[in-house]
This record gives C-alpha cells, sequence and structure tokens, in this order.
C-alpha cells in the first residue's frame, strides 16, 4: 500500500490537541502515532503528553563534546610545549598545569558548544529540504498536524479532522 | 460574612493581580510578525542618520589607521611608559560591553525570565559585533598588525610555539570562544525567526533567509531539539562570559606593576563589564524602540528592569572599586599604594574623579521612579554611566602605567594623539554600522519568544484565575466562606 501526506491547519492548539487525541483513541488500521508532525509557530512541550516523547540526542553531542575536546586541547597545548625545548626552563615545569588549565577550560566550553550545536543539526536534520505540505501560516499562528498515512485510510483521517473544524486541509488525495 | 460569588470574584482577581505587563497580552501574533518584518523594510529616516554618520566615523578611523600603519606607531603617541593607551583601554571597554548581551540574555532564559524575550536578540547581536570592534584594537595596538600571528596556536618556521603561559595567549584562547560561541547562540536562537522571514521575503532576501533557515518548519521534533539545544548553550555560556573577563582581567593582575597586581580584578573586571553592557543594552533599546517602530515590544516596565539591573550591577561594581582601593590604601606595597595616590591628585584626577562620579553616584538617580520612566533621562544616564566605564578603563591603563616602580619611567606627558581618539572614534562607527545593518536585515527583536511569552502570560492567568477558585486548592476561599457558602 503506498502511503502519502495530508496536512490539517487549525487556528489554535486546543483544537488540534483534540484532534490529534481523536486520531489517537479511533485505532486506525496501519496508523502509527509516530506518523503524526505537530507543526507550530512556538513551542508545545504539552504534545509530549499526546504524541509521546521525541527523540533528543543532543546531551549526547554535548556530553562527548565537552568530554574529549578539553582532553584533545590540554595534549594539543601540552604536546607542543613538551616539543618546545629551545629554551631553558630554568628548573620550572616543561608543562606547566594551571595556566594549560585555564587554556583546557576554554577548550571545553568551545568542545560542549561546538558539539552540542552539531547534535542539533544532526538530532533535528537540519538542514532539510522543506516538506511540499508546508503552510506559511503554520510560522505566523496556525497549527498544523501532518500526517503520513496508507492511501485507505486517509478519507477517514480527514474525515475526523474536519469534525474539528479545521481551517484548511492540504494533501491526502496521494 | 458570607460573600456573594461576584464579590468573591472580584477578591481573587484583587488578590492575584497579575504583574505590571511586560508587553500587551492582546497582541494578534499575525500582528507581530507584521511589525517585526515591518522594521526590516522600513525603518524610520533616523536610521539613514545614524548609519550614515557611522559610516563616517568609520572612515575616519580607517584613515588614522592607514596613516598610523604607513608612519609608524609614533604618531599616535605611544612610547614607553604608555605603550597601551587608549587602544587597550578601549579594547577592555568593547570586550567588557559585549559582556552583558550573551550574559544576560543566558542568565535570564535559564531563570526563565521571559521579560528578556523582546530585548535578548538585539543583545546577543550587540556581544558580537561589541567583540568584532574589540579585536581590531588588538591588531591595531600592535603597530606592525602581521606580528598578531604570535599568539595563534600553530608552530612557526623556528619551531617556536606561543608562550601558553601568558595571558596574553589565554586572553585569545578565550575571546575566540566567546566569539563563536556567542554567534553560534544568536544564530541558533534565531532560526526559528529566519524561518519566518522565508516565508514572507521575497527576491534576494528569500534566498538569504531560505538558506540560513536549513528548512526549519517548526515541527515538534525540531522544537524539542531546539529547546534543549538553546538551555545546553546557555548553560556553557553564563560560565563562559565570565571565565572571558576574569582572563582579559589577568592581563594585568598576573603583572608585577603596581596598580595593576590586584586579587580583586577579576571579580571587578566582570561586575565593571556587567554593569558597562547594561547601560549599553538600555542605550540601544532607546535607539531600537524609535527607529524600528518598537514601542510595543521594547516598553517601559521592560525598560524599568532593565534601569533596576544597571544600579545593582553598578553597586557592585562600586563595592568592588571600594574594595580595591581600601586593600591597595591599607597594604604593605608603597608602590601601589603611590599610584593611587597619583591617579586621584595626579594629571589624571579630573578623569579618575569623573569616573567615580559617573559610575558610582549618577546611578542613584535611578532609584528615583521618574528617572527610570523618563526615555530622554534614560538615554542621557546610560551614555553617562558608559562613558563613565569608558574612563574606568583608561584610568586603569594610563595613570598606572605612567607611575610604575621606578621614577626614571614615569611620564605624565603622552596625552593621545589625534590618531588614537580617531581610531576610537571609528570603532563606535564600526560598531554601529555592523549592529543597525544587523538590525535592518535581521529580526532584531525574537518573533517566536514573544509570541511565547503571550502565550504563557495567557496561559498563566487562567491557569491562575481557576486555581485561586478553586477552594480545594485555595483554602482561604474556605475560611472566608467565599465560594463555599
Amino acid at each position: 500500500m503506498s502511503k502519502s501526506h495530508m496536512l490539517a491547519l487549525f487556528s489554535d492548539f486546543d483544537q488540534a490537541s483534540e484532534a490529534i487525541r481523536d486520531l489517537k483513541s479511533s485505532n486506525f488500521e496501519g496508523f502509527k502515532l509516530d506518523d503524526v508532525t505537530l507543526k507550530s509557530p512556538i513551542e508545545h512541550p504539552e504534545i509530549e503528553e499526546l504524541l509521546g516523547k521525541r527523540p533528543v540526542y543532543v546531551r549526547i553531542f554535548t556530553f562527548f563534546g565537552a568530554l574529549f575536546v578539553p582532553l584533545l586541547g590540554f595534549l594539543f597545548v601540552a604536546s607542543s610545549q613538551a616539543t618546545f625545548l629551545l629554551q631553558p626552563k630554568g628548573g620550572k615545569p616543561v608543562i606547566p598545569l594551571p595556566p594549560n588549565f585555564v587554556l583546557t577550560y576554554e577548550f571545553f566550553i568551545l568542545g560542549g558548544v561546538y558539539m552540542t550545536v552539531l547534535g542539533f543539526f544532526i538530532s533535528a536534520k537540519l538542514p532539510m529540504k522543506r516538506n511540499k505540505l508546508y503552510n506559511a501560516r503554520v510560522s505566523e499562528d496556525q497549527i498544523g498536524i501532518l500526517i503520513k498515512a496508507e492511501d485507505a485510510i486517509m478519507p477517514a483521517i480527514k474525515d475526523l479532522f474536519t469534525r474539528h473544524n479545521p481551517l484548511e486541509i492540504m494533501g491526502g488525495d496521494n | 460574612m458570607v460573600n456573594t460569588y461576584e464579590e468573591t470574584e472580584v477578591a481573587v482577581e484583587k488578590r492575584f493581580v497579575p504583574k505590571p505587563l511586560d508587553i500587551n497580552a492582546d497582541i494578534a501574533w499575525a500582528k507581530i510578525n507584521k511589525d517585526i518584518l515591518r522594521s526590516l523594510e522600513r525603518p524610520r529616516p533616523i536610521f539613514w542618520v545614524i548609519f550614515i554618520a557611522s559610516f563616517a566615523l568609520f572612515l575616519v578611523g580607517v584613515s588614522c589607521e592607514v596613516y598610523q600603519y604607513q608612519t609608524g606607531l609614533g604618531v599616535a603617541n605611544l612610547n614607553n611608559p604608555q605603550v597601551w593607551g587608549l587602544y587597550i583601554a578601549t579594547f577592555i571597554w568593547w570586550i567588557g560591553m559585549g559582556h552583558s548581551g550573551t550574559l544576560l540574555s543566558a542568565l535570564l532564559h535559564i531563570m526563565h525570565a521571559d521579560w528578556r524575550k523582546p530585548i535578548y536578540r538585539y543583545s546577543e547581536a550587540m556581544t558580537t559585533f561589541t567583540l568584532l570592534t574589540a579585536a581590531l584594537f588588538v591588531l591595531v595596538h600592535l603597530g606592525r598588525i602581521w606580528q598578531f600571528y604570535y599568539v595563534v596556536a600553530y608552530p612557526n618556521e623556528r619551531w617556536t610555539w606561543p608562550n601558553f603561559q601568558s595571558p596574553l595567549v589565554w586572553d585569545a584562547t578565550a575571546i575566540g570562544t566567546y566569539l563563536t560561541s556567542s554567534l553560534l547562540f544568536l544564530y541558533i536562537g534565531m532560526i526559528p525567526d529566519l524561518a519566518i522571514c522565508r516565508d514572507n521575503a521575497i527576491g534576494i532576501r528569500k534566498k538569504l533567509y531560505t538558506f540560513m533557515s536549513l528548512g526549519w518548519m517548526g515541527t515538534d521534533r525540531q522544537w524539542a531539539n531546539f529547546r534543549v539545544t538553546y538551555l545546553t548553550l546557555a548553560c556553557f555560556l553564563m560560565p563562559l562570559a565570565v571565565s572571558v573577563h576574569s582572563i582579559v582581567s589577568t592581563d594585568f593582575a598576573a603583572s608585577q606593576q603596581p596598580g595593576y597586581h590586584i586579587t580583586s580584578f577579576p571579580p571587578y573586571f566582570v561586575a565593571g563589564a556587567i554593569y558597562s553592557g547594561l547601560a549599553v543594552i538600555i542605550t540601544l533599546f532607546i535607539v531600537l524602540r524609535y527607529t524600528f517602530r518598537f514601542e510595543e515590544y521594547m516598553t517601559m516596565p521592560i525598560l524599568e528592569k532593565l534601569a533596576k539591573l544597571t544600579f545593582a550591577a553598578g553597586m557592585v561594581w562600586t563595592y568592588l572599586n571600594l574594595i580595591e582601593y581600601a586593600t591597595t590604601w591599607y597594604g604593605n606595597d608603597m608602590y601601589a599604594k603611590q599610584a593611587l595616590i597619583y591617579r586621584a591628585t595626579g594629571p589624571f584626577a579630573p578623569e579618575w574623579w569623573m569616573m567615580n562620579f559617573l559610575g558610582s553616584v549618577l546611578p542613584f538617580a535611578l532609584t528615583f521612579k521618574r528617572v527610570r520612566a523618563s526615555i530622554p533621562v534614560m538615554l542621557f544616564m546610560s551614555i553617562f554611566i558608559n562613558f563613565g566605564m569608558w574612563l574606568e578603563r583608561w584610568m586603569i591603563i594610563s595613570p598606572t602605567l605612567a607611575h610604575g616602580i621606578y621614577p626614571w619611567t614615569w611620564d605624565d606627558d603622552q596625552w593621545p594623539s589625534f590618531v588614537q581618539w580617531g581610531i576610537v572614534a571609528g570603532s563606535f562607527g564600526w560598531f554601529n554600522m555592523l549592529f543597525m545593518l544587523y538590525c535592518k536585515i535581521f529580526p532584531s527583536v525574537s518573533m517566536y519568544e514573544v509570541k511565547e511569552m503571550l502565550h504563557e502570560r495567557r496561559f498563566f492567568k487562567s491557569t491562575n484565575v481557576a486555581t485561586a477558585r478553586d477552594p480545594a486548592i485555595n483554602p482561604d476561599l474556605a475560611v472566608e466562606g467565599g465560594l463555599a457558602s
């Protein structure tokens, strides 16, 4: 069975969440909640109660960035000091720890920030090509529900949406 | 006494009177987009006046730099012992100013202070451009610009690396980290707004916004990742901002120069940076509010909060200043004490006393509501406070170098030449030009965060009133007989 997309636009979040709640309880065959995407002009963390927690891998990147980049930074600084033997140290340590810790701290922040941003791009799948069913009103004041489902159940889903007074329904006709 | 439902309703509303609204909660979301996007198209004519004046100042600075480059540092009247002059003083001032933008944004974000939302974007942009401006002075003060690579961490042909024990190298590393991290923080926070710009723009602007918004569609998955990313970045930027100016202070505190070798310098520098940064945020607040017609978003309650914060930062700075004087006065270092007396009574005394007045006494005017409620007065206050903070940096650099340990190095007759003044003026032009250009190309008020602010207000208000009306949750009602009776 082929699948297609449908986007329903609602005037506010409450309407959209009611529609999702109905969709969830309707138990359409072959329909998964993972195939529902909420598009909104602001963040609505409360939608996780209906759609479940979305995967966020950013913190893993942050952890490894904040762990390994300072280590690499320290090794970089220390190894350069170890190779710089032209100047007599006069009894002072070749690899002085206090100043190196200052630089390591900066590398810690640098690694954490860079890897967090990298993690964000990967986890949020950015940059991405915009879906054809995107509507600019979603970035203004409307809430969109994007559904990916089998063609056979699309008319039923469309009916369900219609019961919740959407402003517009796009797609769904393969 | 038995209350009627209406009386109880009124009592509940009175008891749960929300704090004064930072912005009008009834603004339509579509209007927010329209208003902010209009700022990218048609600012008031004053925008062009500021831009052209800034460009002219920038040209003055460039001319002075070209003259200095071709003739030598002597034309700046920089010589031993005055080797830094206005260049490094202004460098610290710009770095300090940049401090508050990102720090304030990150701190208030972590603390869920939603009044930051209409003002954080331009504050972060300010940080980026002040850092870019500050970096210019590092190059300018060298005279031989090409020698900058001495602090860059790569081996030269003699296999000598930079001296990692030098605070100057820490400084370059910290500022580089702060600049790139602040830029990423600014950019990540801007992505949802860039998508709004993309959806409404045409021509070359559409191409730019399409490229920069990375295909953002506002899906729940994107928002979930965005929330975690932005909070994580804020958590990293808070300590980074503190470390940057602490490290800048070690350029001085780690030396043996009397007047520089002071333990309290790192917190003193951080407090001064936050203080001057807040003053600039107020100046830019007033300028942007008028230039881009942001009266509905940059409101008086927000200005008042900024004024209170500035006063608090000013008092912290004053305290640390007094601590510095006291420890020097009662300490055993007679050279440091002489340096302090020299600042207060020597040829730099007028500037030193003016700095203390503008930085420590003038902010007391902010305790008066009438001052905080007047936009012209606040504009002048913020400019004068910042002038005081610029004098502070100059008073750290020049009088101290003019009066070191050895009397034969004393030299207080090195007033900055027109070249130094010209380059300092040029830096203002450069900053203003970049900043105004930014505000013309990118939304300087965050559209999605203002919407979030309104959404939370409405949600909070309805929840609060509902909770307040429930005697099971609010026992006061039951005791007073309110709804229960």
